[in-house]
């Protein structure tokens, strides 16, 4: 970096703001549309293996294995099958949410007190019912914990899809190394963690509107 | 399937080659890079995590400011990290080691900090009873029982910080992503897959490790609750 050259100039955002704004918005679809993919995929996994318990070390052996293959590494392999495109970051990082996700619905319907479940059949619920309108509402704030940190480490982990042209932000962040200019980096970086805290936060209030009774259980304990 | 084989074979190539294992280039040297990176930054993370974990846990004071700063730690893009330092400091090791740092303390932290607190009240006064001083009691008993999750924190934190450190490749430092990044540039499939495939094996072995050390390490006692609670 050359001297005196601030660490942001802010005029360069001002100038950048449009397309600011349309990066953010792909760097959001990269980053959350996955962790939908990933939730489509681990309730019913996560419900199979809570039913099926031998199934279940295999398939979480199997996720953390999956997450723990470098995102630089999985990226290159998908490259060859889906090419430099958004779905080459997409399905890594799917297979990365599920790490999380999956243990956090098993866990969740494990939460479940076996009275509630008993008193569920009782009145007449059949087995699918069952799960979906008892069991699974039991289970969102488990679940809601899962997707907080899946979430917020996808929209950091976007950034490196750059390596193959589909970072979102992370254009910025390669930009400013090409120019040996900070404030695009630091601008990606700041807009990144903002993205992250805003979903967290807005999360957390999605798990407020969802089980209102949580927040009383927690007041009274 | 056939394609299968076939990446398979390129990579079988790429590792058996013998250039791949001599001088500046080769896979030892570009190993031995990323292990320093990736072992010197748990090594300051595991300092900062476990005395802070420790502290709180411990005290139970600040337990909010914990969550909090493991919280915005996460969200921190690490890419975005390293190229912003060097970018601002120049191209060595420091920049790598400040976003691996970053990115390993929060799950050292936080699970440290919740395996402390989570030891019994009624296990940690009678170890107070037995006339234990407050570094004993967290020596003896608050360590040992938080352990399992001690190690778990530490776990995740390595593995993150292994895959991670190929991303110095990118401005221009060493470690195993130098082969997956020159690759990419060069238009070279056949570098780009065998490197992924050497920081994959990495990555596993990692995993492989510490599985066994908490075999090693955690109590008897303590695996033996966990699965008759």
């Amino acid at each position: 970096m050359s001297d005196g050259e601030p660490l942001v100039r802010w005029q360069w955002i001002g100038d950048h703001a449009g397309e600011l704004a349309d990066y953010t918005g792909v760097h959001l679809r990269l980053g959350l549309l996955p962790v939908l993919f990933g939730l489509i995929i681990s309730v019913p996994l996560g419900i199979l293996c809570h039913r099926r318990r031998w199934l279940y070390p295999p398939v979480l052996t199997a996720a953390n294995i999956m997450y723990s293959i470098p995102s630089l590494a999985l990226f290159m392999i998908f490259v060859k099958y889906t090419g430099l495109t958004e779905r080459t970051v997409m399905i890594p990082l799917t297979l990365y949410t599920l790490s999380v996700l999956v243990p956090n619905v098993v866990d969740g319907l494990a939460s479940v007190p076996e009275p509630v479940r008993q008193a569920a059949t009782a009145v007449g619920f059949g087995p699918i019912r069952r799960v979906v309108q008892v069991e699974l509402p039991i289970a969102v704030p488990v679940v809601i914990a899962g997707v907080r940190v899946a979430a917020v480490s996808s929209i950091s982990l976007v950034a490196v899809g750059q390596l193959i042209g589909q970072g979102g932000l992370g254009y910025y962040i390669t930009r400013g190394l090409q120019l040996d200019f900070p404030t695009p980096i630091v601008t990606a970086i700041v807009l990144i963690m903002l993205l992250a805290l805003t979903t967290d936060a807005l999360l957390v209030l999605a798990q407020r509107l969802l089980t209102p009774w949580s927040r009383s259980k927690v007041t009274a304990s | 399937m056939n394609d299968l084989l076939n990446q398979l074979g390129l990579v079988g190539d790429w590792l058996t080659s013998p250039k791949q294992w001599r001088g500046a280039e080769g896979i030892p040297q570009r190993l031995l890079e990323h292990l320093t990176y990736s072992g010197l930054s748990l090594l300051f993370a595991a300092l900062i995590g476990l005395a802070f974990g420790l502290l709180v846990g411990h005290t139970g004071r600040g337990a909010f400011a914990v969550a909090a700063v493991a919280n915005l730690a996460r969200a921190i893009p690490t890419f975005g990290l390293v190229v912003l330092v060097v970018t601002l400091a120049g191209l060595s090791t420091t920049p790598v080691l400040v976003a691996l740092v970053a990115l390993a303390v929060p799950p050292i932290l936080i699970n440290t900090f919740e395996g402390v607190r989570g030891v019994d009240r009624a296990t940690r006064d009678a170890a107070r009873g037995v006339g234990m001083t407050e570094w004993q009691v967290l020596a003896r008993v608050e360590v040992p029982m938080a352990l399992p999750l001690i190690l778990l924190g530490l776990r995740i934190a390595a593995i993150q910080v292994v895959a991670t450190a190929t991303i110095a490749a990118y401005p221009g430092l060493g470690g195993l992503g130098r082969f997956i990044v020159d690759g990419l540039s060069r238009n070279d499939y056949e570098l780009v897959v065998g490197g992924s495939t050497v920081v994959v094996v990495l990555a596993l072995l990692v995993q492989v490790a510490f599985t066994a050390l908490r075999r090693v390490v955690v109590s008897p006692g303590l695996r033996v609750s966990v699965s008759r609670p």
